[in-house]
């Protein structure tokens, strides 16, 4: 074989060296290194809800001062402030803090819904959930539940809240 | 060590890691078809792979929620003719894709190649950065697997992160009924309008350049294929299990390339990522602004002389950056046009005086004005370093076997240390911004006036700092395209070397092996004819 063909064969040769260090490197971290997302033996929790807060004023009559300064095609007698209050969620597990959340309103005039997520791994297991939402400006918490869940390991428990459902509503 | 000079170093280091790879790569694939210098075309061939494998695979792709993993599982197992096939070399082209793209950006940001007349092109690639990602995730989600699942999930608890979202998007999966027909025909609207828009950014990103390389060359094209398409079929593609938002995925087979950022997301949060992602763009995006070499004076802009225009239109087709255009003529001589150069566009590199017809040094004019010219480095600069080499060499007797050899050097940089080392009494070494920038006249110029040979070095093939230096040099000489080198020189004595300008060594083995070339032709055969300047009319006529 000439010294030129072997110099050919050569360059061959490096070339599918490249090829394959380059589909290595594609092929291992297409797949690997292995994540884990949830570790063995724990399940998870997610807190999930989207609630609109009471508003944080009621509607009123407005006074004759204040309709008289208003152009005569806005004289509406019942004033109702837009705002709501933000919403409040606090949630125990087996009497530990698992998640304290106060979620402000959304939009720019503060009426819109106030919307909470949070996500935790817990051991896989029976565990006892106290959870309480608090969604006005005053008193204390209004909607609370106690209950116990035997959670499966992999198994995924949604604390959502729909207030026409009668409050908490828990997802297994 | 401040921040600004700890990435200095960063980046020099980088720069010599990568013009090391240059080297290794040169041996086994040649200069020309260097994958390191093929990285943007590379990314186009790539890009074409993933578009004919995915619309192959979306024939066969059910896009029902409670049918789209039973179809891609028929496509894996084959079901669907060679399903598994087109679905693994389509995965494995968008994660080459990937490499590829990232190793683009780090080349050109290593030799800072993002200020002045590229930062229109390395804007818009750092804004591609975005729709690589937004395109290539949207087809783990298609599958609807644990991945899928996990990817989705992330991506929305991701997106919630931001105000205007605030926990609403991800709230779409935490139901097993939740994932509906019509949400798949979205994910499936998003998998072809995210790749599309980015082939048209990708075609946005080119508009500053002037032929720009898009397909790359054939042996490399097929390699790059074939060792995709092998490892297609030696490792398929497989599915996670199904999706069930019921369950949460524990251990995945992540795709590092796209779906790395959701594991960056659990260790610190959505919003680290956001920040991270932001802060990375905008660090990008600045380079092209506030960076060192944003900060130096830009190149001078070439110079038209309408005097010596003949609106022939060589510059405009020449020109790498697409900074010369051709108009209608504005001093009323009766010539169809005029090359007009936008300033913000011209890199000075000075290939367009190299192709300007009136760039002769047989003219016989006292200042040697032409059609088009660098003002920092012009042609009659180049006549008279010419005339001073020549003045020398007729001082010195002819010798067959010392030849007398002008070099036309390129220096980018105006660093002319590498090439003053090739001079000596008998060597005449000159410098030029690039290699093109010496008009095919100058050597035969050279050659009729007592050179015996000349040769003309420049960037590695393919790799010329002004992207086509080397080509137009290759085609004026070998008399591909205007202006060439009359055919009546002797191409025996003329040489291109297209040796990295760093690479001292490799420039005097290149003079080296020219200069025994040269002693082996019996230069008594060709009589040196006296040149003879012509009139000093406005425009020479091309040779």
């Amino acid at each position: 074989m000439s010294a030129h063909m072997a110099g050919r064969w050569t360059s061959y040769g490096l070339q599918a060296v490249c090829y394959a260090a380059f589909m290595a490197v594609v092929g291992y971290f297409s797949t690997s290194p292995p994540y884990v997302h949830l570790p063995e033996g724990k399940a998870l929790v997610k807190l999930s809800i989207q609630h609109a807060g009471q508003r944080k004023e009621e509607c009123r009559e407005r006074t004759p001062e204040e309709l008289a300064k208003l152009a005569p095609n806005m004289r509406s007698a019942t004033l109702c402030p837009r705002e709501r209050a933000p919403v409040t969620v606090e949630v125990e597990v087996d009497g530990e803090p698992l998640f304290a959340v106060t979620a402000p309103p959304s939009g720019f005039a503060r009426d819109g819904a106030s919307s909470i997520y949070r996500r935790v791994a817990v051991p896989a297991g029976s565990h006892r959930f106290v959870a309480r939402m608090r969604d006005s400006a005053t008193g204390g918490f209004t909607f609370v539940v106690d209950r116990t869940v035997d959670l499966q390991a992999g198994r995924v428990l949604v604390l959502d809240f729909d207030a026409n459902r009668g409050g908490w509503i828990f997802r297994t | 060590m401040s921040g600004g000079r700890r990435t200095g170093a960063v980046r020099r280091a980088a720069q010599a890691a990568f013009a090391a790879a240059d080297r290794a790569f040169d041996r086994p694939f040649g200069a020309a078809a260097n994958p390191w210098r093929q990285l943007g075309a590379l990314g186009f061939l790539l890009f074409w792979i993933v578009a004919v494998t995915g619309i192959y695979v979306y024939i066969g792709y059910d896009s029902r929620a409670d049918g789209a993993y039973a179809s891609v599982a028929a496509l894996s197992s084959n079901a669907f003719p060679l399903g598994s096939f087109a679905r693994s070399l389509h995965r494995y082209a968008s994660d080459a894709f990937v490499v590829v793209v990232l190793a683009h950006l780090a080349r050109e940001w290593a030799f800072e190649r993002y200020a002045h007349f590229r930062r229109f092109s390395w804007l818009t690639g750092v804004a591609l950065l975005w729709l690589v990602f937004a395109s290539g995730i949207g087809g783990f989600w298609l599958v609807w697997d644990r991945l899928a699942q996990y990817s989705l999930i992330a991506t929305a608890e991701w997106l919630d992160a931001l105000p205007f979202f605030g926990g609403a998007l991800v709230r779409n999966f935490i139901a097993a009924d939740a994932v509906s027909d019509r949400f798949f025909s979205l994910l499936v609207f998003l998998h072809i309008g995210f790749p599309l828009a980015l082939l048209a950014l990708m075609w946005v990103h080119l508009q500053r350049l002037a032929r720009p390389r898009t397909h790359p060359p054939r042996a490399l094209a097929w390699g790059v294929t074939a060792a995709l398409a092998l490892l297609a079929i030696v490792r398929p593609v497989a599915s996670a299990p199904p999706a069930d938002l019921a369950t949460a995925p524990g251990t995945l087979p992540l795709d590092w390339f796209y779906l790395g950022v959701h594991a960056f997301a659990d260790t610190a949060s959505p919003g680290m990522l956001w920040l991270a992602a932001v802060a990375l763009t905008s660090w990008l995006a600045a380079l092209a602004w506030w960076s060192v070499p944003a900060r130096r004076a830009p190149p001078p802009a070439a110079v038209v002389d309408l005097a010596n225009c003949n609106g022939c239109g060589r510059c405009f087709a020449d020109c790498p950056y697409a900074a010369v255009t051709m108009t209608q003529r504005t001093d009323g001589k009766a010539l169809p046009r005029q090359a007009v150069v936008d300033p913000a566009l011209c890199a000075g590199c000075g290939i367009c005086a190299g192709a300007c017809p009136s760039s002769t040094p047989f003219r016989s004019v006292r200042d040697l004005v032409t059609g088009i010219d660098l003002p920092q480095a012009t042609v009659h600069a180049l006549r008279a370093a010419l005339d001073a080499a020549l003045a020398r060499f007729a001082a010195i007797a002819a010798d067959p076997a010392r030849p007398r050899i002008v070099v036309f050097g390129c220096a980018p940089e105006g660093d002319t240390s590498t090439l003053a080392r090739l001079a000596d009494a008998r060597t005449a070494a000159i410098g030029v911004l690039c290699a093109a920038q010496v008009p095919p006249s100058f050597v035969e110029f050279a050659l009729r006036s007592g050179a015996d040979g000349v040769m003309v070095t420049g960037c590695r093939t393919g790799d010329c700092a002004f992207r086509l230096g080397d080509r137009w040099t290759t085609e004026r000489i070998a008399a591909a395209r205007e202006p060439h080198l009359r055919t009546a020189v002797a191409r025996t004595r003329v040489r291109t070397a297209w040796v990295d300008r760093r690479d001292t060594r490799g420039l005097a083995d290149a003079l080296t092996a020219f200069r025994a070339s040269l002693t082996a032709v019996s230069l008594a055969d060709t009589p040196h004819v006296p040149p003879k300047r012509i009139g000093g009319g406005t425009a020479a006529r091309p040779a």
